[in-house]
């Protein structure tokens, strides 16, 4: 007689193979059947369990064997760094999900990835009472490899950006909004939607926006397009700047070039505001 | 093609064939030579090609005059290549086939094929440079030469000879590399396809799984990186790592979070701990799924989640129903107590005067027992700060408490929530007024 057993131990994916069991059970009464149903079910899972439990054993193993060969490609190489994350996705597997995962533990993923999430909010924080929380990945790529030093290993910005999607979860509106080829970099949880992403790519070739403008590219009632600057400015990712030639202009600290801009600390922008 | 010179084709002393191969077309640069079919001969020095109908012409190049080298694969009605890139002539170099070249890099055609092996050895022997250490016996015009107005040039090549020996190097780990991690991922997928299977029987509820298996199947998960199919709804208690780590916290977090007036948003939690760890770091998914379970650890924290999504920990002592309740429950409802159990949270001067004068209102009116609800209480102490200035806004409250903007703006937020206070929306920001509709 065949039975569900035989099935578990022949391969690593276990089959349920309940048609094969149910030829011994077509003859009992219902209740029993549910019952014999339940059990084989039981034993299945259980079994299963344990089965995972050894090939957890020699994964773990095998992943150490990669380390000790490659730790070092991934520590050094941006481009396999992607290569091992887009494969992870691909089986549905996320190496940076706990400090505590085999991968993290092993290879070093993990710490190279928090690490980075500990700088860039460090750099969000540092600017924002300067953009409002708004900044380019180039910035922020600039920034936080200036902040990890000369001796560091090499940040790419795949690395921050995967970084960032992690960083979503504690929920301080970190977020990334494509913009120009890039990205901007949200890190406060103001309110944006597609009209203020839209105005925001729109700003992004020279830095600010005026009223005409987004009238005449974007076809919108001047009510829209104020309604548009005017949370911009409230959520302070936007400077009004009523003294241009022409039309008031509406400048995004964000998008400033380094240039262009000095660094003022907290402490002075305090002392500058009336 | 100006850098081979004429030769016999006889290996030197201490000279070794590594390897050669028929049916080679020479080009010089992108030109075709006329020496247009032979064989080429690769030992531990030269590079070496004769001539299949005319055993006479033979010349010869020393492979310190090669930079680096590429593969170009065959097209259609084309041979694969190796083109070479050569260092300029040097001064001594004997006659040869070409007296001079616009080119700086010639290319062996495959007609036979073969280039793959050959690719290979001439890496190998590029590598090793077994001719700097072992030098063939008569001597041979070379890059390298002590000569005068070279040694810069010396530099260079040893350093590009470095950059490209590394690049080599890399390739090869990385292909090596990714080739075991292939492997890898091959079994990984078996473990998901595994735990899929697993979670779909603890979700139909076939079978008996007890609580302990579920745990131990959640730390599988953990261990593999892979989402967990089954919900918290079950226990909600995550595994015992997240169980240790929130005890952790809990220890760690009592005093930062009474410096910061009782609450931190989660990001700075993150960079507060993991600066603090230095190693082996958590993860922002650990941090989160730690500061669920404070709660049924009977932790003296709280993970709060305000309505814009921002995320917070909390010392319990300050959500408010707990206030309410050891308001009323630890403590008769006297002003002096009230005040006392008011100020163990805040020590700020300014609310300090506002207690005072909460306080000597209500012994006018005696009726401090009606303030049933802590909340009422917490809404009011706003409400005389507020008041007290006029108006608020989110970076004056946080000035005023010593608290970050972001956390002082949900509060005020909140008491507007409960009708304590009122709004002016304008672009020059929120400002909060005392609510006295």
């Amino acid at each position: 007689m065949a039975n569900t057993a035989t099935s578990l131990s022949s391969c690593g994916a276990p089959a349920v193979h309940f048609n094969r069991s149910s030829e011994n059970l077509a003859a009992a009464p219902p209740a029993k059947q549910k019952a014999k149903y339940k059990e084989r079910g039981n034993v299945l899972a259980e079994d299963q369990i344990v089965q995972m439990s050894k090939q957890l054993e020699t994964f773990k193993s095998n992943l150490e064997e990669f380390a000790s060969k490659h730790k070092q490609e991934i520590r050094k190489n941006s481009q396999f760094r992607v290569q091992f994350q887009e494969m992870c996705s691909t089986i549905g597997v996320d190496p940076l999900a706990s400090g505590k995962g085999f991968w993290s533990e092993m290879l070093g993923v993990g710490d190279f990835y928090y690490e980075l999430g500990v700088q860039i909010i460090e750099v969000c924080l540092a600017l924002k009472h300067r953009n409002g929380g708004l900044i380019t990945l180039d910035e922020l790529h600039h920034r936080v490899l200036k902040g990890r030093g000369k001796y560091a290993q090499d940040v790419s910005q795949d690395d921050l950006m995967r970084a960032i999607k992690k960083l979503k979860v504690m929920g301080n509106g970190f977020g990334m909004i494509p913009v120009g080829g890039s990205y901007l970099v949200q890190s406060v949880p103001a309110e944006l939607n597609m009209d203020h992403t839209v105005v925001l790519q729109l700003a992004e070739k020279k830095g600010y926006v005026t009223v005409s403008e987004i009238k005449d590219s974007l076809k919108w009632e001047k009510e829209r397009a104020c309604h548009v600057l005017d949370h911009l400015l409230k959520e302070g990712l936007a400077w009004l700047d009523s003294q241009a030639a022409e039309e008031a202009q509406y400048w995004l600290p964000a998008l400033f070039a380094e240039l262009t801009s000095r660094d003022v600390t907290p402490e002075e922008a305090n002392q500058m505001t009336p | 093609m100006d850098r081979f010179s004429w030769s016999n084709g006889l290996l030197e002393i201490n000279e070794t064939l590594v390897i050669q191969q028929r049916g080679i077309r020479l080009y010089d640069g992108d030109d075709k030579a006329k020496l247009d079919s032979g064989v080429a001969l690769l030992s531990t020095h030269r590079l070496i090609w004769r001539d299949v109908k005319n055993h006479e012409c033979c010349i010869a190049m020393p492979l310190s005059q090669i930079v680096f080298f590429e593969e170009q694969a065959a097209g259609i009605g084309k041979s694969a290549k190796i083109i070479i890139h050569l260092h300029a002539t040097p001064a001594n170099k004997e006659t040869g086939p070409y007296q001079h070249s616009k080119y700086s890099f010639i290319k062996l055609s495959f007609k036979e094929h073969g280039q793959i092996e050959f690719h290979r050895r001439l890496t190998e022997e590029m590598t090793q440079k077994r001719w700097e250490s072992t030098p063939a016996s008569q001597p041979i015009p070379t890059a390298t030469g002590s000569q005068t107005g070279r040694t810069r040039a010396v530099g260079i090549v040893g350093i590009e000879r470095k950059i490209e020996e590394k690049r080599k190097e890399t390739d090869k780990n990385i292909s090596e590399a990714f080739e075991d991690l292939s492997k890898l991922m091959v079994k990984a997928k078996e473990m998901v396809e595994l735990s899929r299977s697993i979670a779909n029987k603890i979700k139909d509820k076939q079978g008996n799984i007890t609580e302990d298996e579920t745990i131990r199947f959640k730390s599988y998960l953990l261990s593999m990186g892979i989402a967990d199919p089954v919900t918290r709804e079950t226990h909600g208690s995550g595994t015992h790592y997240h169980m240790q780590l929130a005890k952790q916290l809990g220890d760690m977090l009592q005093v930062p979070l009474e410096e910061r007036g009782g609450m931190m948003a989660l990001t700075e939690v993150y960079c507060l701990v993991n600066r603090a760890r230095g190693m082996e770091l958590l993860s922002p998914e650990d941090l989160v799924n730690a500061c669920k379970v404070f709660e049924s650890l009977k932790l003296p924290l709280r993970l709060r989640v305000f309505d814009s999504g921002v995320m917070v920990v909390q010392l319990q002592s300050h959500s408010e129903e707990e206030m309410i309740s050891s308001a009323l429950d630890n403590v008769s409802c006297t002003i002096p107590n009230i005040m006392l159990t008011l100020t163990r949270f805040r020590r700020h001067a300014v609310l300090d005067t506002h207690l005072r004068k909460m306080s000597s209102h209500s012994r006018e009116t005696s009726r401090f027992n009606a303030l049933n609800s802590f909340r009422d209480v917490f809404g009011r102490l706003l409400l005389l700060q507020v008041s007290d200035k006029g108006s608020l806004t989110a970076e004056e409250f946080a000035k005023l408490l010593g608290l970050s903007v972001l956390l002082s703006k949900e509060r005020l937020l909140l008491a507007e929530k409960m009708g304590h206070l009122c709004t002016d929306d304008s672009v020059e920001g929120l400002r909060f007024y005392p609510n006295l509709f």
